[in-house]
């Protein structure tokens, strides 16, 4: 049995790390709120990946130094950053086109529940008092040419995040190619979750169980 | 001669009858035209139909029109935020409507009524809470969800620039919704920091063309 507590679990960072690791130079890339943002921080030196925000811009930069935000040069967190050598700002209807029409690479969302056939809810929990907000979400979900989700294998009651199918209200549908865990990375395709990567430490059989969904293992060097 | 210079953002206001329906620009406080909600809020109209990205921080701006109790229903794709306290509160006690629509729909609706595209079919969505009952329909193996033009009769943005043609061009992601609401309204209202001769604004970098816009309302930079 598998000691969760002393498990080296992956950081946020050295997930934010590994996603990153994956995107290849020339990637147009969108980065979701929360988790997925710290991507950006772990960009590979020598690769051009032009960042984009779904409020209008496009070559996005890190956030200014303290004093030099400005409050016209915000994120879709609505946050101060920059705009990079290149940067272009365009309107809503643009933002939305490069999204839904296929010409962004790469998403990165945060998630509540990813299926095995690559359904995604991340956007309301269904609760009763919750005040429903979707943002880009939906857009980014289905247009970018590959989503990727960024989250904790687990939910803080130990409940698997993959799931054989979401119980949350879905986002998109078999939209998610990639899930990028603090336990493995698994790709979604037609044979369902197949598991390319694990933490040291953990077995795929211990990974299976906690996930408590069929999992395949992909690794290189596994049949 | 063409002038759509109007000389307050109150006189611009001041025909916004109640049960209007009023694109607002912004994302969050980043192209929120401060100055021609305020006005509103003075001059009085009820029963308003709110089209935005947010439903107002704190209580200023919208925030401080659903304060004053003057709007019926809010359609947005996002009115959860740190301090939409006003908004949330008014949702909670069942004193609001909410159309909650996805970002890039909302302006690819608005985007659609200002174009005169009568409906659309879009990817966003499909087999989501979010579609509805709308028909979809597969076209080349994708499905598509049918989607409604969003119309106002009154648009509110803000640019950094405009001329009495009502050109505009807008300041960094400040731009986000308004050419698009520009385009989508009966009657579109800009308050600008700043409003420049004829022909100052070089026509290969006009954002906004005088035909979509009808009021020009000069305001003080900086006062948001």
């Amino acid at each position: 049995m598998v000691d969760f507590q002393n498990l080296a679990k992956m950081s946020r960072d050295d997930m934010a790390a590994r996603v990153a690791a994956d995107i290849p130079d020339g990637a147009y890339v969108n980065l979701g709120i929360g988790l997925p943002t710290l991507v950006a921080n772990f960009l590979p030196a020598g690769r051009e990946i032009v960042l984009h925000s779904e409020n209008g811009l496009l070559g996005m930069g890190p956030a200014p130094a303290k004093g030099d935000e400005d409050w016209d040069l915000t994120n879709a967190g609505k946050q101060p950053v920059t705009a990079l050598p290149g940067a272009a700002y365009f309107h809503h209807a643009d933002s939305f086109a490069m999204m839904r029409g296929g010409h962004l690479d790469i998403c990165v969302l945060g998630a509540y529940q990813v299926s095995s056939t690559g359904d995604l809810a991340n956007w309301h929990t269904g609760a009763a008092d919750a005040i429903p907000a979707v943002g880009g979400a939906m857009d980014l979900a289905i247009g970018a040419k590959k989503t990727f989700v960024m989250m904790e294998h687990l939910t803080r009651d130990g409940q698997s995040k993959l799931v054989p199918e979401c119980s949350y209200p879905l986002t998109g549908k078999a939209c998610v190619a990639r899930v990028y865990t603090d336990l493995a990375v698994v790709d979604i395709r037609p044979e369902g979750f197949v598991v390319t990567h694990i933490i040291p430490g953990l077995s795929f059989e211990e990974l299976a169980r906690i996930s408590g969904v069929t999992l395949r293992d992909g690794r290189i060097g596994s049949t | 001669m063409i002038n759509k210079i109007c000389a307050s953002a109150e006189a611009a206001v001041a025909d916004i009858r109640d049960g209007s329906t009023i694109l607002v620009g912004g994302f969050g406080n980043a192209g929120m035209p401060f100055d021609l909600i305020d006005a509103l809020i003075a001059q009085g109209a009820r029963d308003l139909v709110i089209v935005s990205n947010n439903a107002g921080n704190a209580e200023t701006g919208l925030g401080k029109l659903l304060k004053e109790g003057r709007v019926r229903k809010v359609v947005c794709s996002f009115p959860r935020q740190v301090d939409s306290y006003v908004f949330d509160g008014l949702y909670r006690a069942g004193k609001i409507e909410l159309e909650l629509v996805p970002q890039g729909n909302l302006s690819e609706r608005m985007r659609a009524a200002g174009a005169g595209i009568g409906a659309f079919f879009c990817p966003t969505g499909v087999g989501t809470l979010l579609a509805g009952k709308r028909e979809t329909r597969v076209i080349d193996g994708r499905t598509y969800v049918l989607e409604y033009p969003i119309k106002g009769d009154f648009a509110f943005i803000k640019a950094l620039k405009g001329d009495r043609w009502g050109n505009l061009i807008y300041r960094k992601t400040a731009r986000n919704f308004g050419p698009v609401m520009a385009m989508a309204a009966a009657i579109t209202i800009a308050e600008v920091d700043e409003v420049v001769d004829l022909g100052a604004l070089d026509p290969e970098t006009i954002i906004t063309p005088g035909i979509f816009v009808h009021r020009v309302v000069p305001v003080a930079p900086g006062m948001d």
